[in-house]
């Protein structure tokens, strides 16, 4: 048992519903986001973007621009030659393009210029001169081998733009596949989709005369941020600071460094001023780094009573022109595949392609919503086939709480079968279905996440989370760590994990986020690792704290029996006897010196059968079941989503109020993707629909009614119970809905999203094949 | 390309109940004179083009889209925005709902909705579930999926209307 693991006796109060510490600002007008930020003498950046989907670049002539009035500087790819990537494998981009332009909207050149009319003014005067390439669109285009190359000359015959193939096989899928009594096979087809946060990406950067340079961005992920503009502009890394202001949403879609931010820190440099450098909402359409669109083929066999035999599963992902995270996202498409289920024969395989689009990149449920989405589906098929409800084969196969899968996940707490069970007594599921007359019908679909990962991008061996508190003689406790607070409430988090083991309300805690000048390194809000990894290195800060101050107060109060709760410090049995908690730290003060003190979080070390299991295995997984009623428009195509119900098991809700919403936004982000989402370009590579008036999200109309069960498993090495709740909760939505289409007009919707025109097509095919077999029967 | 931005005007307005004169230039964006002029950052840019709602301010006391309004159609105008919805440090009952169900994850679009929301109530005090409805249906959220906004919403309105909630 580690340090952080040691269990304190007393029962921490989490779990107040209710306001988020910092939630006021953001109510007022008060929030400082990135863009609200002015500095005297500040520049604006604008880019130059490609119009070619492949091209090489011939010359730029920037000469037009550089006169302008009102210009300071001009940067092109020649200026900023390092190239850097997220994954230490794939360091394949460049801030500015180098030699070749890969997509319609790629950046070739940056202009700072007095404000931001003019800088626009001046890209355009940039001249640039292109020879067009033919250009890679598809999934067969990028694996065949005469297609040109993206990235790097073609070094052996035969290869292709694959960025990443995983096989990965586990115990023997022949075998497993004899033991079937049915088997199904269908392919599967997932679009591709884009965040969409309200706040564009937004940089801006201060050089300093000492040559060192701050930097204010957007990001969810400042420590790479850090680590990669120090990289580009070589500089060294304790010259670089990077502050994460307020952040209007990420959901994966601010993980990557964007030349935005490369630009503005290189601008100021160069001209030794502020630069303020912003997208535009249409320019976030070509940031993307959003869903990877994947065609997937599933095979999976079970027995007639409801066991699943074996799987076998392939993926090919059209990823765009850089690899941001796609390696990951290549193996999350199998590592996931059988969990939440036991599965002992399975296999996959699954590619990561370049193409000449914008790159995908981590979208909330990263790598795992395609896999779900097709398994799922594919689950109620073979549910179907043999006779057996949904829910029933669901549960006759769910993974065991403390055991470890066949591709060697630790699993530990898990709450699957509760999730479903409630779920199913909300929603009326077993009444339901089948039941609710032609073209209204119910689907259900379960789902499980990660919470962080195990082993970091960049290996290393030191903690991947760490925490810093002080408590001030007036009982305010500062909370100080490098967490990305995005909206999901991480600060939040912090404060309750603290105030709850203090006993003191958590608005008498500051916390103070990402500022790597100042907080100690936590690797970022990505893979729903926050409340796992950084909640755990708060607790092991809030742990001491709590022993030096109780060990000050048991002196002074004459017993051991001390309790910490209500803003007060007593013993349990003279609970009339009191002390102030601003007294206790006095007293603790006086005795122990300054009350400063360190937590951090480390996963522990899980072995594995597997070696190179290196990319997947969480410390945790949350479960997730949701339930969907939809009604279907049989003469439009048209599907309304009326309700969802989806029980999540987050360990221990620290703020039920904020697990409600991370669950809520989750479902509601799911409907938008099955209903109409899609990042869609023409075959030329030109994006079709880059404004939110276009591309279609969700407003208020067409987000069902969501009804959310907060399911509680207490996991053992979470904090104080807890587990993630930002992600898993997406994967089901999807798949429900698509369970449900077929229980309402009986087609299977094969391919997301389901807008009319597609469903309609399924009914007419569902039609057809009714009226020749009829005919058949006839005949 | 742009109206000169050389070509100035003179601007008289109530913001917040402070009374501005400004010289602007005049193809300045209602939203772009209370950020870059005023200092009230509260309004938000997300799409510039009117799409999300985010810039949402109260102009003699309907709703607009500050984004694409020119700054030169407030002249004379009385502005609210977000920074003037509380009055003497106290939270509007919109806004300590709001709070309290937690309906800010993010916070970028919050202050639109809250105008929006405000504008609804002065007008008609007690709302139907489908006049709140209607006025979210302008506004884009990426986070809460709208649940805990309209929960806020609905907090508010019974709370403005002496009902327990």
């Amino acid at each position: 048992m580690s340090e952080h693991e040691k269990p304190s006796g007393e029962p921490v109060p989490v779990g107040r519903r209710g306001g988020k510490i910092d939630g006021l600002p953001k109510i007022t007008g008060a929030a400082r986001f990135t863009d609200d930020l002015t500095l005297p003498g500040m520049l604006h950046g604008a880019f130059l973007r490609s119009p070619h989907a492949h091209a090489r670049i011939l010359s730029i002539d920037v000469s037009a621009a550089a006169a302008l009035p009102g210009v300071y500087a001009v940067l092109t790819g020649a200026d900023l030659p390092t190239p850097y990537g997220v994954i230490p494998v794939a360091q394949d981009e460049h801030a500015l393009a180098v030699g070749k332009v890969l997509f319609i909207g790629d950046e070739v050149a940056a202009v700072a210029a007095v404000d931001q009319e003019t800088a626009r003014r001046a890209a355009a005067l940039i001249r640039v001169e292109y020879e067009p390439l033919e250009g890679v669109f598809t999934i067969e285009d990028a694996l065949n081998p005469d297609k040109p190359l993206l990235h790097d000359e073609r070094r052996r015959k035969g290869d292709t733009n694959v960025l990443r193939r995983v096989f990965q096989k586990y115990g023997d899928p022949e075998a497993g596949f004899a033991e079937a009594d049915v088997i199904l096979e269908s392919s599967y087809d997932y679009p591709g989709s884009t965040h969409v946060p309200l706040e564009t990406q937004v940089a801006l950067a201060q050089p300093h005369p000492d040559g060192k340079l701050t930097l204010w961005s957007s990001t969810q992920i400042p420590h790479y941020l850090h680590r990669i503009v120090a990289k580009v502009l070589g500089m060294r890394e304790q010259d670089v600071r990077v502050i994460k202001p307020d952040v209007g949403a990420g959901y994966g879609g601010k993980s990557d460094p964007f030349a935005n931010e490369l630009c503005a820190a290189a601008l100021a440099r160069k001209t030794g001023r502020p630069v303020k450098f912003i997208l535009d909402r249409e320019e976030v359409f070509y940031a993307h780094r959003g869903r990877h669109p994947t065609r997937m083929t599933l095979k999976m066999g079970v027995t007639k009573d409801g066991r699943i035999t074996a799987a076998d599963f392939k993926a090919w992902a059209a990823g765009g022109a850089y690899a941001s995270y796609g390696v990951v996202t290549a193996y999350y498409f199998g590592v996931f595949l059988p969990l939440p289920y036991k599965l002992d024969h399975w296999q996959f395989e699954s590619h990561r392609c370049y193409t000449n689009h914008p790159p995908c990149g981590p979208k909330r449920g990263h790598g795992a919503i395609q896999p779900r989405f097709a398994l799922e589906l594919h689950l109620d098929k073979l549910a179907h086939a043999i006779g057996m409800s949904p829910e029933a084969l669901r549960l006759k196969n769910t993974v065991e709480p403390d055991t470890e899968t066949s591709n060697g996940l630790r699993i530990t707490s898990v709450a699957l079968k509760e999730c479903v069970d409630k779920v199913v007594a909300a929603s009326g599921y077993l009444e339901k279905r089948g039941k609710l007359g032609p073209n209204r019908g119910i689907g259900l679909a379960t789902s499980a996440y990660m919470c962080g990962a195990l082993h970091p991008i960049v290996q290393s061996e030191m903690p991947q989370s760490a925490v810093q508190i002080c408590a001030d003689r007036s009982g305010r406790v500062s909370i100080l760590s490098g967490t990305a607070d995005i909206g999901q409430g991480s600060n939040h988090m912090l404060a309750a994990i603290v105030a709850g083991r203090l006993g003191i309300p958590e608005t008498d805690c500051v916390v103070l986020e990402s500022d790597t000048g100042l907080t100690p390194v936590d690797l970022g809000s990505y893979s729903s690792r926050v409340t796992f990894f950084a909640g755990n290195a708060a607790k092991m800060a809030a742990e001491q704290l709590y022993a030096v101050i109780r060990a000050a107060a048991a002196e002074k109060l004459g017993g051991d029996d001390v309790v910490m709760a209500g803003g007060k410090v007593f013993r349990a049995s003279a609970p009339e006897k009191a002390l102030e908690f601003a007294d206790a730290v006095q007293l603790a003060e006086e005795r122990h010196g300054t009350l400063g003190f360190v937590g951090h979080y480390k996963p522990p070390k899980i072995g594995s059968r597997f070696r190179r299991q290196s990319v997947g295995p969480s410390p945790a997984y949350s479960f997730t079941a949701q339930v969907a009623e939809v009604v279907v428009d049989p003469e439009t195509g048209f599907v309304t989503v009326e309700r969802i119900w989806a029980a999540h098991d987050c360990g221990k809700a620290l703020n039920p109020t904020i697990v409600e919403g991370q669950i809520e936004g989750c479902v509601y982000m799911g409907v938008g993707e099955a209903l109409g989402e899609e990042q869609s370009y023409t075959k030329t590579g030109l994006h079709r629909a880059p404004s939110i008036l276009e591309y279609k999200i969700p407003t208020v109309f067409e987000t069902p009614e969501i009804t959310t069960i907060i399911v509680e498993s207490n996991d053992k090495e979470g904090p104080y119970g807890a587990k993630e709740a930002g992600e898993g909760p997406q994967l089901s939505t999807v798949p429900a809905i698509a369970n449900a289409i077929f229980d309402a007009c009986g087609v299977w919707m094969n391919e997301a999203p389901f807008t009319p025109d597609r469903v309609l097509k399924a009914i007419e095919r569902r039609d057809r094949e009714a009226r020749r077999a009829a005919a058949e029967e006839g005949a | 390309m742009p109206t000169e931005p050389d070509a100035d005007l003179v601007l008289t307005l109530r913001v917040n109940g402070d009374r501005k004169r400004l010289l602007i230039p005049a193809n300045r964006t209602l939203l772009n004179l209370l950020r870059q002029d005023l200092g009230l950052t509260g309004s938000k840019h997300g799409c510039d083009v009117g799409d999300c709602g985010a810039c949402t301010v109260l102009m003699n006391g309907a709703p607009r889209l500050s984004c694409v309004t020119l700054a030169a159609d407030a002249e004379g105008a009385e502005l609210l925005t977000v920074e003037g919805v509380s009055v003497g440090g106290a939270l509007h009952p919109l806004q300590a709902a709001f709070h309290e169900q937690v309906a800010a994850q993010c916070g970028y679009c919050t202050p639109g909705f809250i105008m929006a929301l405000k504008a609804l109530f002065d007008e008609r005090p007690d709302p139907s579930d489908e006049e709140l409805n209607e006025v979210l249906g302008a506004n884009i959220c990426r986070c809460t999926g709208y649940t805990k906004i309209l929960a806020a919403a609905r907090q508010a309105r019974e709370r403005m209307n002496g009902r327990s909630a």
